[in-house]
C-alpha cells in the first residue's frame, strides 16, 4: 500500500536534470550559512589545539637542555633545574598507581564478575559517578583535613599520593570495567567447565583477556596524575626545591612539587615564563606519548576483536 | 545509562546462570570474593568521607561567620575579619556560564562535523587533537592563558580606559578551550548512538542534510549533549590553576573586564598561609563549592536517568 504522503511526494514534478546532486540543487541558503559555521568551528578548534603545540614547542625549547634536566636548583650557583621535580613526579606516579591500580582492579572485577546485588552495583557506580565529577581542588582540602592532619601524614609526598588513589580510582574502575565485559562469557564458561575454580578463572583467564583495557586505564591514570597541580598544592607543597633524601619511607615523607606544581610556581608566583614553557614542553611530551600509548593499545585491541 | 541499566541484567542473568555464582567450596574463592568487595567499597567509603569531613570542617566555620554575612557579604577581608565569598560566587557563576555558552554551539558543531561531514581520516585525525586536548594539563592551560589570552585582553582594557589585569573575559575563554574536549566528546557519542534510520529516513522524505540533521538527530540525542553541558558545567567550575594564572584574582564583585576571584582560587590562593578563622573561612568556601558540585551531579544523574526512561 502506497502511503498517501509518499505518493505526493513522488508527485513533485522532478526538474530535467535529476542525479547525485539533487541535495546540493536543493540546499537552502541559510544552510550554507550553516555549513560554515560547522567548518569554522572544527578548523578553528583543530587549528587553536596545533597552535598551542607549535607555541609550547617554540617558547619552550630554547631553555631546554640536557643539564635543565638534569640538575637540581641551586640558588647560590643560581643553577636551574627540574631534576628534583622529575623525581617527585616518578614517585608520585609510581605510589599512586601501586595504591590505586589493585584497589581499581579489584573493583571492577567485583562489579563486573562478583556482584548480584543491583542495588549495590548501582550504589558502586553512583559514587564513582560523583568521585569522577568532584574538582580536584575539592579533594586537596578533603585531602588535606583527612590524610595530613586526621591521619597525620603531614604536606608530603604520601599524602599527594593517597589524594591522587581518590582522584584516578573512577578512570581506572570505568576503563577496567569496559575491558572485563569486553571480554566474551564462552571464555568464563569453558574455564569453568574445564573445572576452574572462580578466582583460578579470574587469574588466569580473564584479566589477561582484559590486559589492553588495564593498561589502557594506568595511562589514563599516569595522564591525571602527572598533569595534577590544584590538590598537590595543598597536600603535597609546592614551596620547596626539594630533592628526596635519607631512606624510602623519608623520602615519601618528605614535601615536594611535582612538574606540573614547579610548572605554576616557575611561572605564575616567580613570573619566569620561560622555564614554564620549558617544563610545559615536557608535560606536553608526556601528554602525547600517553596518548599515542592508549591509540596503539586501543588499534590493537579492536585489531584483535576483529579478528 | 539506558545501555548500563540493561546491562547490569544481563550481567545478573549471566551470573546467576554461571556454576560458580552460589557459594563456592574453595577458601582461596571466597577469600578473593571478600577482597574484591572491600576494593569495589572504596569509591562508596570516599564519597561518604569526602562528604562528611567537608561538611564537618566547613560548616561549623559558616555557622561562627554567619550564614547571610558569609554566602551574601560582599567584602573579603581576612585582616579586617570580613569575609563575605557573594564576589566568589558571583564570579564562579558568571565565568561557568559565559564558558559554557561559547562552548555548547562549537563543540555541538563540531560533533556534527566529525560525524556526518568529515571523512573517516579527517574525523580521526579531529578526534586525536581533541584528545590530546583532554592529556594537556590545567597548569599548561593557564600558562598559555597568561601569554596569549590576557595581553589581548589589556588592549581592550586600555581601550576601555580600565587598568590592566586578568579578567572574567580572560578566564572564561581559557575555561571554554578546557571544557570543549569533554563536551564535544560527550556530543559527538550521543549523536552517534542516534540510530542512522532516522537520519536516512529524513533525507527520503525530503530534508536536506542540515534540516535531518538539525531538526531530526539532535533532537534525538539531545539527553547527551545535555549531559555534556553538565559536565562542562562541573569542569568549568571546579577547575582552578588555570583560572588562577588568568582571572587576576581580586575578590571584588565581578565584571566582564574585571579582574575576579572564583571560589576555587579563593580556596587555593591564600590556603599556605592561612590559619585560625581565616583557614575555617576558606573550608567555608569548600563546602560551598562541593554542596554547587553536589547539585551539578545530581542534575547529570537526572538528565541521564530520564533519558533513558524516554529512549
Amino acid at each position: 500500500m502506497i502511503n498517501p504522503e509518499m505518493k505526493s511526494v513522488c508527485d513533485v514534478p522532478m526538474p530535467e536534470k535529476s542525479g547525485p546532486n539533487l541535495t546540493i540543487r536543493r540546499r537552502r541558503p541559510l544552510d550554507t550559512l550553516v555549513y560554515g559555521f560547522i567548518f569554522l568551528c572544527s578548523a578553528a578548534v583543530s587549528a587553536m589545539i596545533l597552535f598551542f603545540i607549535g607555541y609550547i614547542l617554540y617558547k619552550g625549547i630554547a631553555s631546554l637542555s640536557l643539564s635543565f634536566l638534569t640538575t637540581a636548583p641551586n640558588p647560590i650557583t643560581e643553577a636551574i633545574g627540574i631534576l628534583p621535580a622529575i623525581i617527585n613526579t616518578l614517585y608520585m606516579v609510581f605510589l599512586s598507581l601501586v595504591i590505586s591500580i589493585p584497589i581499581g582492579i579489584g573493583g571492577a572485577v567485583y562489579l563486573q564478575e562478583y556482584a548480584t546485588n543491583t542495588k549495590l552495583v548501582k550504589t558502586i557506580e553512583f559514587t564513582t559517578e560523583t568521585l569522577s565529577g568532584i574538582p580536584s581542588i575539592i579533594f586537596g582540602v578533603f585531602g588535606y583535613i583527612f590524610f595530613c592532619v586526621a591521619l597525620n601524614f603531614k604536606v608530603s609526598l604520601l599524602s599527594g599520593a593517597l589524594t591522587l588513589t581518590i582522584i584516578v580510582l573512577p578512570v581506572i574502575l570505568r576503563t577496567t570495567g569496559e575491558a572485563l565485559k569486553a571480554v566474551p562469557s564462552t571464555y568464563r564458561e569453558a574455564a569453568l567447565g574445564l573445572g576452574a575454580g572462580k578466582w583460578y578463572t579470574i587469574r588466569t583467564v580473564i584479566l589477561p583477556s582484559a590486559s589492553g583495557g588495564i593498561l589502557t586505564s594506568v595511562l589514563l591514570a599516569t595522564g591525571r596524575i602527572v598533569g595534577e597541580s590544584a590538590a598537590l598544592l595543598l597536600v603535597a607543597g609546592g614551596s620547596a626545591m626539594y630533592m628526596p633524601k635519607g631512606n624510602f619511607l623519608n623520602q615519601i615523607m618528605g614535601s615536594g612539587a611535582t612538574l606540573s606544581v614547579e610548572l605554576y610556581r616557575y611561572a605564575y608566583v616567580r613570573g619566569d615564563t620561560d622555564i614554564g614553557f620549558a617544563i610545559a614542553v615536557v608535560l606536553l611530551t608526556l601528554s602525547v606519548a600517553l596518548n599515542l600509548g592508549c591509540r596503539a593499545i586501543n588499534r590493537k585491541m579492536n585489531g584483535e576483536n576483529n579478528e | 545509562m539506558k545501555a548500563s541499566t540493561s546491562n547490569i541484567q544481563t550481567d545478573k542473568q549471566r551470573k546467576l546462570q554461571s556454576p560458580a555464582s552460589g557459594k563456592s567450596r574453595l577458601p582461596i574463592d571466597r577469600a578473593m570474593h571478600g577482597l574484591f568487595l572491600i576494593c569495589g567499597l572504596v569509591s562508596v567509603l570516599a564519597v561518604i568521607l569526602i562528604t562528611l569531613y567537608m561538611i564537618v570542617s566547613g560548616g561549623p566555620a559558616i555557622a561562627k561567620l554567619g550564614v547571610k554575612e558569609f554566602l551574601l557579604g560582599n567584602v573579603w577581608n581576612p585582616e579586617a575579619g570580613q569575609f563575605g565569598i557573594l564576589p566568589m560566587i558571583l564570579s564562579s557563576i558568571y565565568a561557568t556560564l559565559l564558558a559554557v555558552l561559547v562552548a555548547v554551539p562549537i563543540s555541538v558543531c563540531t560533533s556534527v562535523f566529525l560525524t556526518f561531514i568529515a571523512g573517516k581520516r579527517t574525523s580521526s585525525i579531529c578526534l586525536f587533537l581533541i584528545e590530546l586536548l583532554a592529556f594537556i594539563p590545567s597548569v599548561v592551560y593557564g600558562l598559555l592563558g597568561a601569554m596569549l589570552v590576557v595581553p589581548l585582553i589589556f588592549k581592550l582594557q586600555s581601550i576601555a580606559g580600565l587598568p590592566q589585569s586578568g579578567s572574567l573575559a580572560a578566564a572564561s575563554i581559557v575555561l571554554v578551550i578546557m571544557i570543549l574536549p569533554t563536551m564535544i566528546n560527550v556530543s559527538t557519542s550521543s549523536i552517534r548512538a542516534v540510530p542512522k534510520a532516522y537520519y536516512d529516513a529524513s533525507l527520503g522524505l525530503g530534508s536536506s542534510k542540515i534540516q535531518a540533521i538539525f531538526k531530526v538527530v539532535l533532537p534525538s540525542a539531545k539527553s547527551g549533549i545535555a549531559a555534556g553541558i553538565v559536565l562542562g558545567v562541573g569542569r568549568a567550575i571546579g577547575e582552578t590553576m588555570a583560572v588562577l594564572m588568568v582571572a587576576g584574582n581580586a575578590a571584588i564583585l565581578p565584571e566582564f573586564l574585571g579582574s575576579v576571584r572564583l571560589l576555587t582560587v579563593g580556596i587555593s590562593l591564600e590556603w599556605a598561609y592561612s590559619s585560625g578563622l581565616h583557614r575555617e573561612a576558606l573550608l567555608g568556601i569548600g563546602l560551598v563549592l562541593f554542596a554547587f558540585i553536589m547539585i551539578i551531579n545530581l542534575i547529570l544523574n537526572y538528565i541521564l536517568k530520564r533519558g533513558g526512561v524516554n529512549n
